[in-house]
């Protein structure tokens, strides 16, 4: 055993842990740690912002299921992560936040650059720990991977002061923890997987919807085989998008405030839903009270607290959606529903929700989302910002791959696409990886085209360009009576800030340009960046106006003021929703 | 309907923070909290009160459950168990007349006047919330100047643990 300071304890234990991928910026607070990290193999990927940085360890953590590892000083570094540690809390996303803190003697002085990030990410972590003495070290990092990578998976802080970094102490990396307060339960019950059985299989209307805990847990297979076998129509949420094969035929899209409508109709009308790793999130149900009215729920999740959370529960399964399936898989007699396929079907007839025009006269967004999905035959990983841009992507591109559509769902982080697409393609350098963003989230982070032109990684950005905060301004045109606040954005000219950063951009005007542009960026070595400048005021539909149920979607303007005044008498004054 | 939770959380700095950002964040109303040290080295217990009818007590438990240096909760509210609370309660005293009514009615109570002054006394009272406030019901008569109570605490009954799963005892296997 040696002796070791705090900063080598840290490298030698991620190096234990697997980490080869560290994304951060040095500070004060962490010079030592820096002055230790680059005499280790480690691959340092030096953002430009640490929401940067955060953004990367999530796309790297969920593009290769391992854990994403972010680094930042003290005060400011530890501020500007917390957008993508609260990202990551709310999509369960596996990740160790690394902050430097001021010296253990200084802590509560104020001193420079001191924040108490303890307490500031206490509620955005799902754990988090401030080291006071380097002996507790190797023991927090191995508690923290594990904490991260176990049960649902969730980001970890760890806050080292500066002395405790240059301290020294035995080095010993423990082989195991001892956390009697945390035990996932991995396996469901079979009394309630035995029970969820008999109830599907007596369904005349089952229905499945499958979250990001699909992803998380690489149920795939499971999920499709049951599918299959029960013969049960499959529905994901936005982050449960790739989950299940988009061109199977039991595949019946999205629901929720920009699913489709069929998608919505099936929830409105199933008798039976079986929830699997998901969370009842309210831009997936609507409005509560009328959320699947005629449905008993089964409810899989591996968080106790997601069941009855929201949504009253018929049969709650805790345990990994991945076991789960694969017991009830065993469990359950096949199925066959085919008046029930049938409802659907004329559904999807009668209301498309997807269908395009072979070619729009004007800029289309939805419709340059579908030439992409052409463009790339369905392969490509997604990576796609917040707001608009996001929504059609998830709509109009077919993902047919496992875990190749990257978003954030829950927190919903503005700037969220370009760090995360770059953490994406180091995780998988191999694959085709796009961000598509809007023109309003790309500027919140675009300084990471540094790091995309340094790093000379294939990254290719679609520049969704409206010149509006477009989804705030569609609301503000649907919902506000067309007062337009503070949506008009004035831009940059993209191309030259592309070129400014070495990356070849170019800019689309007019739908004869769009097939060709995804050509000759899929055909440039290194990252590319085509603007497209899309029409300014076209709106993403369907729609579930806030405050309404998923039976009262609408398809287009023209059903928005006689719907919410529906809305406004079934939900009450008050209830208006976010 | 009033629920007592019973916590066996792990000895940290910080563990109260988090459950009181716990129970901020999420809208949940707290009647009352203690925390103190048990019989084991490594673990706190706390009592919690909170009131069923603004809250969902399952799901506080659920999320009190997330919390890593949570070991275990149990609701003890329908156990046998023994409720104690301490208050100290200072009341205006102005004459030798009152102080003797307010040390009888402290009697009857089973508390006593731990402190006097010339126109004040301290009384000392333990007992359920019930039989706390029937004796303040007493004193407020007279003038109540100042007030603490400690919060509840709880106990089940019998031979039985409150609160002692199987993680708690490896955990004190452990050391």
């Amino acid at each position: 055993m040696q002796r070791l300071t705090g900063a080598q304890i840290l490298c030698e234990s991620l190096i234990k842990e697997g980490v080869d991928t560290i994304f951060g910026m040095p500070g004060g607070a962490i010079i030592p740690l820096y002055d230790t990290l680059f005499q280790y193999p480690f691959r340092h990927i030096l953002c430009r912002h640490e929401q940067g940085a955060s953004h990367m360890a999530d796309g790297y953590a969920r593009i290769t299921g391992t854990v994403g590892v972010c680094l930042g000083t003290s005060g400011p570094g530890a501020t500007n992560l917390v957008t993508g540690i609260a990202t990551a809390m709310m999509d369960s996303v596996p990740m160790v936040a690394i902050t430097g803190q001021v010296p253990t003697y200084m802590i509560g002085k104020d001193a420079f650059q001191e924040t108490d990030t303890t307490g500031i990410t206490m509620p955005i972590t799902k754990h988090n720990y401030l080291v006071m003495d380097v002996k507790d070290l190797a023991r927090v990092i191995k508690e923290a991977f594990h904490i991260a990578r176990t049960g649902r998976p969730g980001p970890v802080l760890i806050d080292i002061p500066k002395d405790v970094t240059t301290n020294t102490a035995i080095y010993e990396y423990p082989a195991k923890v001892n956390l009697p307060g945390f035990k996932p339960k991995m396996q469901g019950h079979s009394k309630q997987i035995r029970q969820a059985a008999r109830m599907i299989e007596q369904a005349k209307k089952p229905l499945i919807i499958a979250g990001h805990g699909i992803i998380l847990s690489g149920a795939y297979a499971e999920l499709r085989a049951f599918a299959e076998k029960t013969q049960v129509p499959v529905l994901t949420t936005l982050l449960g998008i790739s989950g299940f094969p988009e061109t199977h035929p039991l595949y019946l899209g999205w629901p929720g405030m920009h699913g489709m409508y069929y998608a919505n109709m099936a929830i409105s009308h199933t008798d039976c839903l079986i929830a699997v790793g998901m969370r009842m999130d309210d831009r997936v149900t609507g409005r509560l009270n009328a959320f699947a009215p005629h449905a008993q729920i089964i409810h899989i999740d591996i968080d106790p607290a997601e069941l009855g959370k929201n949504v009253r529960t018929a049969v709650p399964i805790v345990g990994d959606a991945k076991n789960v399936l694969e017991a009830l898989l065993e469990e359950v007699k096949p199925g066959h529903h085919p008046e029930w396929m049938q409802t659907l079907s004329q559904w999807r007839i009668e209301h498309p929700s997807l269908a395009l025009p072979v070619k729009p006269e004007t800029m289309s967004s939805p419709w340059i989302v579908r030439e992409l999905y052409h463009a790339t035959e369905g392969k490509a990983v997604l990576v796609t910002d917040v707001g608009q841009a996001q929504m059609w992507a998830a709509q109009h591109y077919f993902f047919e791959r496992p875990n190749t559509h990257i978003t954030s769902g829950g927190l919903g982080p503005m700037g969220y696409a370009l760090p995360a697409a770059i953490g994406v393609q180091l995780g998988k350098p191999e694959e085709e990886v796009w961000c598509v963003t809007g023109d309003g989230g790309f500027q919140m982070t675009l300084e990471e085209l540094s790091v995309l032109a340094e790093e000379k990684l294939p990254v290719k950005i679609a520049l969704f360009n409206n010149s509006y905060l477009g989804m705030v301004r569609q609301w503000q045109q649907l919902f506000y009576d067309r007062r337009y606040s503070g949506v008009k954005m004035w831009n940059p000219d993209f191309v030259k800030l592309g070129e400014a950063y070495s990356i070849p951009t170019i800019r689309v005007s007019h739908v004869d340009g769009v097939r060709a542009a995804f050509e000759w960026a899929r055909a440039v070595e290194g990252p590319a960046m085509i603007e497209f400048v899309v029409d300014a005021e076209e709106n993403v539909f369907p729609m579930v106006p806030p405050g309404a149920s998923l039976q009262e979607t609408i398809e287009s303007a023209d059903e928005v003021a006689p719907k919410m005044q529906q809305v406004a008498v079934a939900a009450g004054s008050d209830k208006g929703g976010v | 309907m009033k629920h007592t939770l019973v916590a066996l959380v792990e000895n940290q700095p910080g563990v109260l923070q988090r459950v009181a950002n716990l129970f901020s964040r999420r809208g949940f109303n707290i009647e009352s909290l203690t925390v103190g040290h048990t019989e084991t080295d490594r673990i706190s217990r706390m009592t919690i009160v909170v009131d069923g009818a603004t809250t969902q007590v399952e799901q506080v438990i659920k999320q009190l459950y997330k919390l890593i240096d949570v070991i275990r909760v149990s609701d003890v509210s329908e156990d046998r168990t023994v409720d104690r609370e301490l208050a100290l309660i200072k009341v205006h005293c102005a004459s030798a007349a009152s102080r003797l009514e307010i040390s009888n009615l402290a009697d009857v109570f089973r508390g006593r006047v731990v402190d006097v002054a010339t126109d004040a006394v301290i009384v000392e009272v333990t007992g359920t919330d019930d039989k706390i406030d029937s004796l303040l019901g007493m004193l407020r008569p007279y003038g109540i100047k100042e007030m603490v109570r400690t919060g509840m605490i709880s106990m089940v009954r019998g031979a039985q643990i409150t609160a002692r799963g199987s993680e708690a005892r490896m955990l004190e296997a452990a050391g």
